[in-house]
Protein backbone atom coordinates (compact mmCIF):
# COMPACT_ATOMS: atom_id res chain seq x y z
CA UNK A 1 0.00 0.00 0.00
CA UNK A 2 1.36 3.37 -0.98
CA UNK A 3 1.99 5.87 1.74
CA UNK A 4 -0.61 8.63 1.90
CA UNK A 5 0.83 12.05 1.08
CA UNK A 6 -1.35 14.07 3.45
CA UNK A 7 -3.10 13.81 6.76
CA UNK A 8 -6.70 14.73 7.37
CA UNK A 9 -6.78 16.52 10.68
CA UNK A 10 -9.99 16.84 12.66
CA UNK A 11 -10.02 18.77 15.92
CA UNK A 12 -13.16 18.83 18.05
CA UNK A 13 -14.09 19.73 21.62
CA UNK A 14 -17.40 19.00 23.35
CA UNK A 15 -18.46 22.61 22.63
CA UNK A 16 -17.50 23.04 19.00
CA UNK A 17 -15.55 21.69 16.09
CA UNK A 18 -12.30 23.63 15.61
CA UNK A 19 -10.79 22.38 12.41
CA UNK A 20 -11.07 19.93 9.56
CA UNK A 21 -8.03 20.34 7.37
CA UNK A 22 -5.61 18.54 5.12
CA UNK A 23 -2.17 18.97 6.62
CA UNK A 24 1.39 17.74 6.18
CA UNK A 25 2.47 17.35 9.76
CA UNK A 26 0.99 17.40 13.26
CA UNK A 27 2.70 17.66 16.63
CA UNK A 28 0.63 16.34 19.52
CA UNK A 29 1.16 16.86 23.25
CA UNK A 30 0.81 13.21 24.31
CA UNK A 31 0.52 11.92 27.85
CA UNK A 32 4.09 10.64 27.67
CA UNK A 33 5.63 13.47 25.73
CA UNK A 34 5.24 15.37 22.49
CA UNK A 35 5.07 13.35 19.31
CA UNK A 36 5.25 14.35 15.69
CA UNK A 37 2.95 12.69 13.19
CA UNK A 38 3.66 12.48 9.47
CA UNK A 39 1.53 10.79 6.81
CA UNK A 40 1.79 7.02 7.03
CA UNK A 41 2.10 6.91 10.79
CA UNK A 42 1.35 3.66 12.60
CA UNK A 43 -2.19 3.55 14.04
CA UNK A 44 -2.01 4.99 17.48
CA UNK A 45 -4.30 6.04 20.26
CA UNK A 46 -2.85 8.49 22.67
CA UNK A 47 -4.11 10.40 25.68
CA UNK A 48 -3.50 14.15 25.49
CA UNK A 49 -1.69 16.28 28.00
CA UNK A 50 -2.00 19.98 28.59
CA UNK A 51 0.12 21.62 25.96
CA UNK A 52 0.58 23.08 22.52
CA UNK A 53 -0.67 21.39 19.38
CA UNK A 54 1.04 22.41 16.18
CA UNK A 55 0.21 21.55 12.62
CA UNK A 56 1.83 22.43 9.34
CA UNK A 57 0.31 22.80 5.93
CA UNK A 58 2.94 23.67 3.35
CA UNK A 59 4.89 26.53 4.95
CA UNK A 60 2.02 27.62 7.13
CA UNK A 61 2.12 26.59 10.77
CA UNK A 62 -0.82 26.81 13.14
CA UNK A 63 -0.78 26.57 16.90
CA UNK A 64 -3.50 25.61 19.36
CA UNK A 65 -3.51 25.11 23.08
CA UNK A 66 -5.21 21.87 24.10
CA UNK A 67 -5.93 20.21 27.42
CA UNK A 68 -6.79 16.54 27.98
CA UNK A 69 -8.74 14.24 25.78
CA UNK A 70 -7.54 11.79 23.15
CA UNK A 71 -5.97 11.63 19.74
CA UNK A 72 -6.48 8.84 17.26
CA UNK A 73 -3.84 8.51 14.59
CA UNK A 74 -4.17 6.35 11.47
CA UNK A 75 -1.90 6.47 8.40
CA UNK A 76 -3.93 9.18 6.69
CA UNK A 77 -5.88 10.75 9.52
CA UNK A 78 -5.53 12.43 12.89
CA UNK A 79 -8.54 12.92 15.11
CA UNK A 80 -8.14 15.13 18.14
CA UNK A 81 -10.84 14.89 20.79
CA UNK A 82 -9.81 17.50 23.32
CA UNK A 83 -11.58 18.61 26.48
CA UNK A 84 -10.65 22.17 25.68
CA UNK A 85 -8.83 23.70 22.75
CA UNK A 86 -8.18 27.25 21.61
CA UNK A 87 -6.56 28.73 18.57
CA UNK A 88 -3.54 30.93 19.22
CA UNK A 89 -5.36 34.03 17.99
CA UNK A 90 -8.27 33.38 20.35
CA UNK A 91 -6.11 33.39 23.44
CA UNK A 92 -6.43 36.43 25.66
CA UNK A 93 -2.85 36.90 26.80
CA UNK A 94 -3.66 39.26 29.60
CA UNK A 95 -6.29 36.93 30.99
CA UNK A 96 -3.93 33.98 30.77
CA UNK A 97 -1.21 35.92 32.57
CA UNK A 98 -3.64 36.86 35.30
CA UNK A 99 -4.66 33.21 35.57
CA UNK A 100 -1.03 32.12 35.94
CA UNK A 101 -0.59 34.67 38.69
CA UNK A 102 -3.73 33.54 40.51
CA UNK A 103 -2.88 29.85 40.18
CA UNK A 104 0.61 30.45 41.58
CA UNK A 105 -0.88 32.24 44.54
CA UNK A 106 -3.33 29.44 45.19
CA UNK A 107 -0.59 26.84 44.84
CA UNK A 108 1.36 28.54 47.56
CA UNK A 109 -1.32 27.95 50.18
CA UNK A 110 -3.64 25.25 48.83
CA UNK A 111 -3.93 21.66 49.97
CA UNK A 112 -5.20 18.44 48.33
CA UNK A 113 -8.09 19.07 45.95
CA UNK A 114 -7.45 22.78 45.67
CA UNK A 115 -3.83 22.07 45.03
CA UNK A 116 -4.60 19.79 42.10
CA UNK A 117 -7.07 22.26 40.64
CA UNK A 118 -4.64 25.12 40.95
CA UNK A 119 -1.89 23.02 39.40
CA UNK A 120 -4.08 22.24 36.38
CA UNK A 121 -5.13 25.87 36.04
CA UNK A 122 -1.48 26.87 36.08
CA UNK A 123 -0.55 24.29 33.47
CA UNK A 124 -3.39 25.31 31.16
CA UNK A 125 -2.67 29.01 31.43
CA UNK A 126 1.01 28.47 30.80
CA UNK A 127 0.27 26.33 27.76
CA UNK A 128 -1.97 29.10 26.45
CA UNK A 129 0.73 31.71 26.92
CA UNK A 130 3.29 29.49 25.24
CA UNK A 131 1.01 28.91 22.26
CA UNK A 132 0.20 32.59 21.96
CA UNK A 133 3.82 33.69 22.09
CA UNK A 134 5.08 31.02 19.69
CA UNK A 135 2.38 31.87 17.19
CA UNK A 136 3.26 35.53 17.41
CA UNK A 137 6.99 34.92 16.90
CA UNK A 138 6.29 32.84 13.77
CA UNK A 139 3.80 35.38 12.59
CA UNK A 140 6.17 38.35 12.82
CA UNK A 141 9.08 36.35 11.37
CA UNK A 142 7.00 35.72 8.31
CA UNK A 143 6.47 39.44 7.61
CA UNK B 1 -76.84 39.35 25.46
CA UNK B 2 -73.57 40.32 27.21
CA UNK B 3 -73.11 43.99 27.84
CA UNK B 4 -70.65 46.11 25.92
CA UNK B 5 -68.57 46.64 29.01
CA UNK B 6 -68.20 42.89 29.55
CA UNK B 7 -67.11 42.40 25.95
CA UNK B 8 -64.56 45.20 26.13
CA UNK B 9 -63.20 43.69 29.31
CA UNK B 10 -62.82 40.30 27.66
CA UNK B 11 -61.07 41.77 24.65
CA UNK B 12 -58.67 43.58 26.93
CA UNK B 13 -57.96 40.36 28.83
CA UNK B 14 -57.23 38.43 25.65
CA UNK B 15 -54.98 41.24 24.45
CA UNK B 16 -52.87 41.17 27.57
CA UNK B 17 -52.57 37.40 27.35
CA UNK B 18 -51.49 37.81 23.78
CA UNK B 19 -48.78 40.22 24.84
CA UNK B 20 -47.40 37.58 27.16
CA UNK B 21 -47.44 34.82 24.56
CA UNK B 22 -45.82 37.15 22.06
CA UNK B 23 -43.05 38.00 24.52
CA UNK B 24 -42.54 34.33 25.34
CA UNK B 25 -42.27 33.53 21.66
CA UNK B 26 -39.60 36.17 21.17
CA UNK B 27 -37.63 34.97 24.18
CA UNK B 28 -37.90 31.36 23.03
CA UNK B 29 -36.69 32.35 19.57
CA UNK B 30 -33.55 34.02 20.86
CA UNK B 31 -32.82 31.18 23.30
CA UNK B 32 -33.39 28.71 20.50
CA UNK B 33 -30.75 30.40 18.40
CA UNK B 34 -28.21 30.01 21.19
CA UNK B 35 -29.23 26.43 21.95
CA UNK B 36 -29.07 25.58 18.28
CA UNK B 37 -25.52 26.89 18.00
CA UNK B 38 -24.52 24.77 20.96
CA UNK B 39 -26.01 21.54 19.69
CA UNK B 40 -24.58 22.06 16.22
CA UNK B 41 -21.19 22.64 17.85
CA UNK B 42 -21.46 19.56 20.04
CA UNK B 43 -22.56 17.05 17.43
CA UNK B 44 -19.19 16.60 15.68
CA UNK B 45 -17.48 15.67 18.94
CA UNK B 46 -20.10 13.07 19.81
CA UNK B 47 -19.93 11.63 16.32
CA UNK B 48 -16.15 11.48 16.21
CA UNK B 49 -16.13 9.91 19.64
CA UNK B 50 -18.43 7.18 18.37
CA UNK B 51 -16.16 6.55 15.39
CA UNK B 52 -12.99 6.34 17.43
CA UNK B 53 -14.72 3.91 19.73
CA UNK B 54 -15.91 1.83 16.78
CA UNK B 55 -12.39 1.69 15.37
CA UNK B 56 -11.15 0.54 18.72
CA UNK B 57 -13.86 -2.00 19.38
CA UNK B 58 -12.76 -3.83 16.24
CA UNK B 59 -9.21 -4.12 17.43
CA UNK B 60 -9.48 -4.52 21.14
CA UNK B 61 -11.08 -7.19 23.27
CA UNK B 62 -14.34 -5.49 24.17
CA UNK B 63 -14.94 -7.61 27.24
CA UNK B 64 -11.95 -5.85 28.73
CA UNK B 65 -14.01 -3.04 30.16
CA UNK B 66 -17.16 -3.21 32.31
CA UNK B 67 -18.94 -0.52 30.28
CA UNK B 68 -18.69 -2.62 27.11
CA UNK B 69 -19.26 -5.96 28.79
CA UNK B 70 -22.68 -7.51 29.49
CA UNK B 71 -24.20 -6.48 32.82
CA UNK B 72 -22.81 -7.76 36.10
CA UNK B 73 -26.33 -8.54 37.26
CA UNK B 74 -28.54 -9.59 34.30
CA UNK B 75 -31.62 -9.79 36.55
CA UNK B 76 -31.34 -6.22 37.78
CA UNK B 77 -33.94 -3.70 36.61
CA UNK B 78 -33.37 -1.49 33.59
CA UNK B 79 -32.55 2.13 34.27
CA UNK B 80 -34.00 4.74 31.98
CA UNK B 81 -33.13 8.41 31.94
CA UNK B 82 -35.99 10.63 30.83
CA UNK B 83 -35.04 14.12 29.75
CA UNK B 84 -37.91 16.59 30.01
CA UNK B 85 -38.11 20.36 30.34
CA UNK B 86 -38.16 22.26 33.62
CA UNK B 87 -41.04 24.41 32.47
CA UNK B 88 -44.31 23.93 30.68
CA UNK B 89 -46.01 26.10 28.07
CA UNK B 90 -44.20 24.39 25.25
CA UNK B 91 -47.00 22.54 23.51
CA UNK B 92 -46.89 18.77 23.58
CA UNK B 93 -43.14 18.66 24.27
CA UNK B 94 -43.36 17.20 27.76
CA UNK B 95 -46.53 15.20 27.12
CA UNK B 96 -44.93 13.44 24.16
CA UNK B 97 -41.86 12.37 26.04
CA UNK B 98 -43.78 11.30 29.13
CA UNK B 99 -46.15 9.22 27.03
CA UNK B 100 -43.20 7.56 25.29
CA UNK B 101 -41.44 6.95 28.59
CA UNK B 102 -44.56 5.42 30.11
CA UNK B 103 -44.84 3.22 27.02
CA UNK B 104 -41.22 2.17 27.43
CA UNK B 105 -41.86 1.15 31.02
CA UNK B 106 -44.96 -0.80 29.96
CA UNK B 107 -43.17 -2.64 27.13
CA UNK B 108 -40.02 -3.46 29.05
CA UNK B 109 -39.23 -7.12 29.71
CA UNK B 110 -38.02 -6.31 33.20
CA UNK B 111 -38.78 -3.82 35.94
CA UNK B 112 -37.72 -0.28 35.16
CA UNK B 113 -36.26 2.29 37.51
CA UNK B 114 -36.03 5.95 36.61
CA UNK B 115 -33.38 8.58 36.26
CA UNK B 116 -35.05 11.92 35.73
CA UNK B 117 -33.68 15.10 34.26
CA UNK B 118 -36.01 18.10 34.21
CA UNK B 119 -38.72 19.15 36.62
CA UNK B 120 -41.71 18.06 34.53
CA UNK B 121 -40.56 14.45 34.29
CA UNK B 122 -39.57 14.37 37.92
CA UNK B 123 -42.98 15.59 39.05
CA UNK B 124 -44.77 13.14 36.76
CA UNK B 125 -42.94 10.00 37.84
CA UNK B 126 -42.47 10.86 41.48
CA UNK B 127 -46.20 11.53 41.81
CA UNK B 128 -46.91 8.11 40.34
CA UNK B 129 -44.63 6.43 42.82
CA UNK B 130 -41.92 5.15 40.50
CA UNK B 131 -38.59 4.00 41.84
CA UNK B 132 -36.44 7.05 41.14
CA UNK B 133 -32.71 6.47 41.36
CA UNK B 134 -31.51 9.82 40.17
CA UNK B 135 -32.95 13.28 39.61
CA UNK B 136 -31.61 16.53 38.34
CA UNK B 137 -33.81 19.59 37.91
CA UNK B 138 -33.39 23.25 37.08
CA UNK B 139 -30.43 22.82 34.78
CA UNK B 140 -31.70 24.03 31.45
CA UNK B 141 -31.24 27.71 32.16
CA UNK B 142 -27.52 27.21 32.34
CA UNK B 143 -26.64 23.83 30.91
CA UNK B 144 -23.05 22.74 31.46
CA UNK B 145 -20.88 19.74 30.73
CA UNK B 146 -20.68 19.08 34.46
CA UNK B 147 -24.42 18.33 34.46
CA UNK B 148 -23.83 15.62 31.88
CA UNK B 149 -20.96 14.33 34.01
CA UNK B 150 -23.27 14.03 37.01
CA UNK B 151 -25.78 12.01 34.98
CA UNK B 152 -23.07 9.85 33.43
CA UNK B 153 -21.54 9.19 36.83
CA UNK B 154 -24.89 7.98 38.17
CA UNK B 155 -25.46 5.79 35.11
CA UNK B 156 -22.04 4.18 35.32
CA UNK B 157 -22.33 3.65 39.05
CA UNK B 158 -25.70 1.86 38.74
CA UNK B 159 -24.53 -0.29 35.85
CA UNK B 160 -21.14 -1.37 37.12
CA UNK B 161 -22.47 -1.74 40.66
CA UNK B 162 -25.02 -4.31 39.47
CA UNK B 163 -28.06 -2.16 40.32
CA UNK B 164 -29.09 -1.90 36.66
CA UNK B 165 -28.83 -4.38 33.82
CA UNK B 166 -28.96 -1.75 31.10
CA UNK B 167 -29.27 1.99 30.80
CA UNK B 168 -31.29 3.88 28.20
CA UNK B 169 -31.99 7.53 27.67
CA UNK B 170 -35.19 9.04 26.24
CA UNK B 171 -35.10 12.59 24.95
CA UNK B 172 -36.44 14.94 22.29
CA UNK B 173 -34.08 15.25 19.39
CA UNK B 174 -33.78 18.62 17.72
CA UNK B 175 -34.32 17.88 14.03
CA UNK B 176 -35.72 21.25 13.06
CA UNK B 177 -37.88 24.01 14.48
CA UNK B 178 -41.04 22.10 13.65
CA UNK B 179 -39.73 18.58 14.14
CA UNK B 180 -38.58 17.22 17.49
CA UNK B 181 -39.03 13.45 17.45
CA UNK B 182 -38.70 11.51 20.69
CA UNK B 183 -35.78 9.09 20.55
CA UNK B 184 -34.75 6.20 22.77
CA UNK B 185 -31.05 5.38 22.89
CA UNK B 186 -29.18 2.63 24.62
CA UNK B 187 -26.44 4.06 26.78
CA UNK B 188 -24.98 1.05 28.58
CA UNK B 189 -23.58 -1.39 27.78
CA UNK B 190 -22.11 0.84 25.10
CA UNK B 191 -23.66 -0.31 21.81
CA UNK B 192 -21.83 -0.54 18.52
CA UNK B 193 -22.88 2.30 16.30
CA UNK B 194 -23.25 1.81 12.57
CA UNK B 195 -22.60 4.84 10.46
CA UNK B 196 -24.66 4.90 7.32
CA UNK B 197 -22.07 6.81 5.33
CA UNK B 198 -19.71 3.87 5.78
CA UNK B 199 -16.16 4.39 6.93
CA UNK B 200 -13.94 3.07 4.10
CA UNK B 201 -11.31 2.30 6.69
CA UNK B 202 -13.64 0.12 8.71
CA UNK B 203 -12.51 -3.16 7.20
CA UNK B 204 -8.84 -2.55 7.73
CA UNK B 205 -7.53 -4.21 10.81
CA UNK B 206 -4.10 -3.10 11.79
CA UNK B 207 -2.41 -3.08 15.13
CA UNK B 208 -3.02 -0.02 17.24
CA UNK B 209 -0.34 1.37 19.45
CA UNK B 210 -1.49 2.75 22.77
CA UNK B 211 0.04 5.41 24.88
CA UNK B 212 -0.46 4.88 27.76
CA UNK B 213 -1.59 1.22 27.97
CA UNK B 214 -4.95 0.18 26.39
CA UNK B 215 -6.60 -0.46 29.73
CA UNK B 216 -5.78 2.99 30.94
CA UNK B 217 -6.93 4.64 27.71
CA UNK B 218 -10.21 2.74 27.85
CA UNK B 219 -10.74 3.75 31.45
CA UNK B 220 -10.53 7.36 30.35
CA UNK B 221 -12.23 7.08 26.98
CA UNK B 222 -15.35 5.08 27.80
CA UNK B 223 -16.75 7.19 30.64
CA UNK B 224 -15.97 10.21 28.46
CA UNK B 225 -18.00 8.66 25.69
CA UNK B 226 -20.97 8.18 28.02
CA UNK B 227 -20.69 11.79 29.20
CA UNK B 228 -20.54 13.02 25.62
CA UNK B 229 -23.66 11.10 24.61
CA UNK B 230 -25.56 12.46 27.59
CA UNK B 231 -24.32 15.98 27.01
CA UNK B 232 -25.52 15.75 23.44
CA UNK B 233 -28.91 14.42 24.56
CA UNK B 234 -29.28 17.31 27.03
CA UNK B 235 -28.36 19.89 24.42
CA UNK B 236 -30.73 18.30 21.89
CA UNK B 237 -33.51 18.44 24.45
CA UNK B 238 -32.78 22.06 25.35
CA UNK B 239 -32.89 23.15 21.71
CA UNK B 240 -36.02 21.09 21.06
CA UNK B 241 -37.72 22.62 24.10
CA UNK B 242 -37.14 26.16 22.90
CA UNK B 243 -38.30 25.24 19.41
CA UNK B 244 -41.45 23.64 20.81
CA UNK B 245 -42.15 26.64 23.00
CA UNK B 246 -41.64 29.02 20.13
CA UNK B 247 -44.09 27.10 17.94
CA UNK B 248 -46.63 26.79 20.75
CA UNK B 249 -46.45 30.46 21.64
CA UNK B 250 -46.72 31.45 18.00
CA UNK B 251 -49.90 29.39 17.71
CA UNK B 252 -51.23 30.92 20.94
CA UNK B 253 -50.56 34.42 19.66
CA UNK B 254 -52.42 33.63 16.46
CA UNK B 255 -55.33 32.12 18.38
CA UNK B 256 -55.54 35.24 20.51
CA UNK B 257 -55.68 37.30 17.33
CA UNK B 258 -58.59 35.24 16.07
CA UNK B 259 -60.36 35.55 19.39
CA UNK B 260 -59.94 39.29 19.44
CA UNK B 261 -61.31 39.55 15.88
CA UNK B 262 -64.33 37.43 16.78
CA UNK B 263 -65.01 39.34 19.98
CA UNK B 264 -64.64 42.71 18.27
CA UNK B 265 -67.11 41.70 15.58
CA UNK B 266 -69.56 40.48 18.19
CA UNK B 267 -69.13 43.63 20.22
CA UNK B 268 -69.89 45.81 17.18
CA UNK B 269 -73.00 43.79 16.48
CA UNK B 270 -74.16 44.19 20.04
CA UNK B 271 -73.50 47.91 19.87
CA UNK B 272 -75.45 48.20 16.61
CA UNK B 273 -78.33 46.25 18.05
CA UNK B 274 -78.46 48.48 21.08
CA UNK B 275 -78.46 51.64 18.97
CA UNK B 276 -81.18 50.24 16.70
CA UNK B 277 -83.31 49.28 19.65
CA UNK B 278 -82.96 52.68 21.23
CA UNK B 279 -83.89 54.38 17.93
CA UNK B 280 -87.00 52.23 17.61
CA UNK B 281 -87.93 53.12 21.14
CA UNK B 282 -87.52 56.83 20.45
CA UNK B 283 -89.43 56.68 17.16
CA UNK B 284 -92.31 54.62 18.52
CA UNK B 285 -92.41 56.86 21.57
CA UNK B 286 -92.75 59.91 19.27
CA UNK B 287 -95.45 58.18 17.19
CA UNK B 288 -97.49 57.42 20.28
CA UNK B 289 -97.70 61.09 21.04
Amino acid sequence: MALPSHLTLEIVTPDRPLAVETVDEVEIPGAEGYLGVLPGHTPLLVALQVGALRYRKGDKETFLSVAFGFAEVTPDRVRILADTAERAEEIDIRRAEAAVERAREQLARAVDVDFERARLALLKSMARLQVASRARVRGSAGL
Amino acid sequence: MPSLIDLRRRIRAVKSTQQITKAMKTVAASRLRRAQDRIVGARPFAKLMGRVLNDLAERVDTAAHPLLAPPVAPDAPALVFVVTADKGLCGSFNANILRRAAGFVGDADRPVVMGLVGRKGRDFFVRRGFDVRFELVNIFNDLRYSHAQAVAHAAIEEYTGGAASRVDVIYNEFKSVIQQPVVVEQLLPIPRIDYADGDPEAGVTSEFLFEPAPGEIFRGLLPRHVETQIFRALLESAAAEHAARMTAMDAATRNADEMIDGLTLYMNKVRQATITRELIEVVSGAEAL
